[in-house]
């Protein structure tokens, strides 16, 4: 027993030697590279989407080399794998930042895994691009925000339902996840819709656990609100791994698009590869992007993406494009910088513009979120969506909701003087609160 | 001589019934043309509509194409076709004799686009032009579309239509049809009150959605009668509500036992903490994924056996790393819960994490076998085939384990174990191969749940995450070590849920069943039905 006890320890000690020698090793590079953090789930519940973006970075990273790298050094991604765990994602963004020194953060994709980082970045001073759509009500320094606030992706959709090409929905469906960002989301769109006349009858609002599965309750409900003799739709938050069992239940149940329609904000390309759209085609989802954009940029970006992951059936998708645009927007800061210092690039990168793959330009704002054009795009019979309106123009992302009492009057500004995340513009006063 | 005549008279006959046809024919490509320049969704459905108002068969196949989004304009020469996928690039058919005219590349054509709004107004164009159609199903159809966009235009096609309807069932929808017709007209009071009653027979919610409307619309004794039809119709479907509850929770019941009675077996019988048992369930719905893929590949037209055989394969599969991890695992660890319950949630994410390497993190696609897939009415209650397989297929599982357990040596082995170790070990039963055996028949059969799951659930590395803690709770709750308690388990367990989910809300109303649970443990901490075995005595 003892000598088995000393061998483990010799074992021990030796695995700490090697540890740190393979430790040791890139300490040594970090003067002749730039790193960069890629904070994405790799293993647990939101590694189904996490792990394509992790792989989407490590492409763009590599791209940038090929192109020569970053003000004469190379690019180095240092890969951590949060595991869906939120105060993991907190050790581990302090490890990035504290340990391997990366000059910023590409990553999260939940809400709550963003706020579980936020204290570290504004202690650490380091940068984080989030590039998923979320519920708003937030602007912090440290953080840019290149997906899709609620004004650039579920106001525009619900406007299109409203509208004579979308059917002009009178009656509503709200339907999602019970977590924080379809229940904000939820709130400014009833908000929304009783601001252009819809009685709270028309109105029905109904939450579901995490990776629900059985439909058949809610999708019945759902026939039976349409049968009242109005134009119906369901505006769906349900989140991935729900949303294959409720299509699956409204195929069967034989809700058909043109009777009433599901307009998803979390349901992408990704999602739809699990699933025979065929009964599906019609349903409706809004993003800034989609696969089927026909641009040069992003035949180029899915021919790149295609042969990274030498898997030409792989989709691209929405929260892709957004690390395209954040990460080339953080190489331009940093050459407009000419350092990796988080401080200056801070400042640097409100006001760089990049083509996005959609055929135009996004501007990150002073507020840390970027413009983009909203897409609305109907289900095909082959898993893509086609695009049946899109805004005329770039829409800007507005993170402290108009329809919200708690923050219709906060703005955010953080260039010099003004500097604030929340400025309440009735009192004056920086320090305004949301609704979270 | 006589011949060249005959021929002659057949070309002129021919001609003559060939030219008027073709006059308008040359109408129909003027129209269907104009879908090349149409340049907004609105510009698209005034052609559809001009389409239909020409009343002509002949437009039914650019129509349908339109809708499926198979109308592709050529860039040419703006010429409108019908596309089809062929081997190099798109076959374009005629748009109105469906004849082949030529091959086209992606590029070279421009698809028409078409979004619910005008896939609605076509259906609705090509719902007036079926109703003479041969196929029963398409009249059906017709009626069906007719029914939901009423309109006065619609009572003279199809009085014409209810004169000519030779088949019973098909007649009394069109007359309904009629009816809804009637009720946006301005037909006299009388007519109006028959249609109501029409109306009010049919008793389902596409009526009450019409009688809504009319209600809303109209005064006096129309209103009335609309307003007591409505009471009627929903005294009726408030019963039908609450046989579709019953039937929801049952198909719910027959998933939870699917899932929970495997585990029956590993934690019943054997008394093992099994939290890797999720991950069987999971392994089973990727051999059927798996499965798929090799009949796509090569025998694309096995599709609809594919399940069939997939049961065997999960089965193995699973019963094999079944074995494994109790050969590997469990038989150092048993009589010790905590570290089984530890060591197995390590095994759990062993197996997640392993088959996100092989297949990605990603959702797989499992199809439904074309029987599996759709719906059946009983009276207002719509059953989808995939549910009520499910459950037959769940009893059949159950019925197949009891006969093993209860009518066979090996089951007899099997209870002898559970029932006490040492005795069975000195009557000659060799009891660590029984204990192999059993966590494998364990794993087997979440292994075939797994088959079934996944024709409701998405196949992803997750799967088993969200039946395990249901599956606990059923066997915990019908009582560890008996099948029967897991099938009352299971089936009641899914019935309070679904009745309390339309007034709690699918979250609260997991929440209250989980504190019930807790709380009939309490008062029987045995389940539902308790047993005495190695698990009771540990």
């Amino acid at each position: 027993m003892r000598g088995s006890f000393s061998t483990i320890t010799k074992m021990f000690s030796t695995s700490v030697v090697v540890a740190g020698l393979l430790m040791s090793v890139p300490a040594r590079a970090a003067d002749d590279t730039i790193k960069v953090g890629i904070l994405h789930s790799l293993s647990g519940t939101m590694a189904i989407s996490e792990t394509t973006l992790k792989d989407a970075m490590l492409m763009l990273i590599e791209e940038q080399n090929a192109k020569g790298g970053l003000l004469g050094k190379k690019l180095e991604a240092v890969v951590v794998d949060p595991a869906s765990n939120w105060p993991l994602f907190a050790e581990k963004a302090r490890e990035l930042i504290s340990k391997d020194k990366v000059a910023a953060v590409f990553g999260c994709w939940t809400s709550v895994s963003r706020k579980s980082v936020l204290p570290v970045f504004s202690e650490l001073d380091n940068i984080l691009f989030y590039p998923v759509q979320y519920e708003g009500e937030e602007s912090e320094r440290n953080v840019f925000y290149t997906g899709a606030a609620p004004n650039q992706q579920a106001i525009p959709a619900v406007d299109y339902l409203m509208s004579e090409d979308g059917g002009s929905v009178k009656r509503w469906v709200l339907e999602g996840t019970d977590y924080v960002y379809p229940r904000t989301t939820n709130k400014i769109l009833e908000a929304y819709l009783k601001a252009k006349g819809v009685a709270a009858e028309d109105i029905m609002v109904n939450y579901t656990p995490f990776g629900f599965s059985d439909w058949q309750t809610e999708v019945s409900a759902i026939k039976k609100f349409g049968s009242a003799g109005k134009k119906t739709a369901v505006v769906s938050t349900v989140n991935g791994d729900a949303n294959v069992p409720f299509y699956k239940e409204l195929g069967n149940q034989g809700i058909k698009a043109e009777d009433i329609p599901v307009m998803a904000f979390s349901v992408g390309e990704e999602e739809l590869a699990g699933l025979d759209t065929g009964p599906l085609v019609g349903h409706l989802a809004a993003w800034n992007y989609f696969q089927s954009v026909d641009t040069p940029e992003n035949e180029k970006f899915i021919a790149d993406w295609h042969k990274f992951i030498k898997n030409d059936k792989r989709t691209t998708n929405d929260p892709m494009e957004a690390h395209y645009v954040g990460f080339n927007m953080w190489v331009k800061a940093v050459e407009k910088a000419g350092t990796t210092d988080p401080d200056k690039v801070i400042d640097a990168v409100i006001g760089v513009s990049v083509p996005n793959l959609t055929g135009g330009y996004s501007t990150m704002m002073p507020n840390h979120h970027i413009t983009k054009p909203v897409l609305i795009g109907e289900i095909q019979a082959d898993g893509q969506f086609e695009t049946v309106s899109q805004t005329p123009g770039l829409v800007m992302g507005d993170e402290w909701s108009d329809y919200l009492a708690d923050s219709k009057d906060l703005i955010s500004d953080w260039r010099a003087p003004l500097s604030c995340g929340n400025f309440n513009v009735a009192t004056g006063k920086c320090g305004g609160k949301g609704t979270n | 001589m006589i011949f060249i005549r005959a021929i002659g008279l057949t070309l002129l006959l021919l001609l003559g019934t060939l030219l008027p046809s073709n006059a308008a024919e040359a109408d129909l490509r003027a129209i269907i043309a104009k879908f090349a320049t149409a340049s907004n969704f609105s510009a698209i459905e005034a052609v559809v509509h001009e389409l239909a108002a020409t009343g002509d068969r002949a437009v039914e196949r650019p129509l349908a194409a339109l809708a499926e989004g198979h109308l592709y304009v050529r860039k040419n020469d703006s010429l409108v076709f019908v596309g089809k996928d062929g081997a190099g690039g798109i076959e374009l058919l005629d748009p109105l004799s469906g004849e082949k005219s030529g091959d086209a590349a992606k590029g070279d054509i421009t698809k028409v686009k078409v979004n619910n709004t005008l896939r609605r107004a076509i259906r609705d164009a090509l719902g007036t032009l079926t109703l003479g159609a041969k196929d029963p199903a398409a009249r059906i159809a017709a009626a069906a579309t007719m029914f939901k966009t009423p309109d006065a235009t619609n009572i003279e096609p199809l009085d014409a239509a209810i004169a000519n309807e030779t088949v019973a069932s098909v007649k009394a929808l069109l007359e309904q049809a009629r009816a809804a017709s009637v009720l946006v007209s301005d037909r006299p009071e009388a007519d109006r009150l028959a249609a109501i009653a029409l109306i009010g027979a049919r008793g389902d919610r596409d009526a009450l959605s019409l009688l809504t409307s009319v209600e809303a619309n109209s005064e006096g004794t129309v209103k009335d009668a609309a307003t007591a039809a409505m009471a009627r119709i929903n005294s009726t479907l408030a019963l039908w509500d609450a046989g579709q509850n019953i039937w929801y929770g049952i198909s719910l019941g027959s998933v939870l036992l699917l899932a929970a009675i495997g585990l029956a077996i590993t934690f019943g019988v054997m008394g093992v903490i099994n939290m890797a048992h999720g991950e069987m369930v999971m392994l089973g719905a990727y051999t059927t994924f798996v499965v798929q893929e090799v009949i796509r590949n090569s025998f694309p037209g096995l599709f609809d056996w594919s399940l069939v055989i997939a049961l065997p394969l999960a089965f193995l599969v699973a019963a094999l790393v079944g074995l494994v991890i109790e050969r590997g695992v469990i038989r150092f660890l048993y009589g010790r819960p905590l570290e089984t319950l530890l060591a197995t949630w390590g095994v759990s994410l062993i197996l997640q994490q392993a088959v996100r390497t092989i297949f990605g993190p990603t959702n797989q696609e499992v199809g439904n076998p074309s029987w599996m897939s759709g719906s059946f009415d009983i009276g207002q209650l719509a059953v989808t085939w995939n549910r009520l397989w499910i459950l037959v297929f769940s009893l059949c599982v159950f019925a197949v384990l009891l006969y093993v357990m209860k009518r066979t040596p090996w089951g007899l082995q099997m209870r002898a174990v559970t029932a006490n170790r040492r005795m069975a070990a000195s009557m000659g039963i060799r009891t660590p191969w029984v204990d192999a055996l059993t966590f494998a028949l364990g794993s087997g059969i979440a292994g075939i749940a797994g088959v079934a799951l996944s024709q409701i659930d998405n196949v992803s590395p997750n799967l088993g995450r969200g039946y395990i803690i249901d599956s606990f709770m059923v066997v915990v709750f019908g009582g560890v070590g008996n099948l029967w308690g897991t099938l009352v388990g299971a089936f009641s367990l899914g019935i309070v849920n679904k009745f309390l989910e339309p007034y709690a809300g699918a979250v609260l109303g997991k929440i209250v069943v989980l504190v019930l649970i807790i709380l009939f443990i309490q008062k029987r901490p045995r389940g539902l039905f308790a047993l005495k075995g190695r698990a009771v005595e540990a």
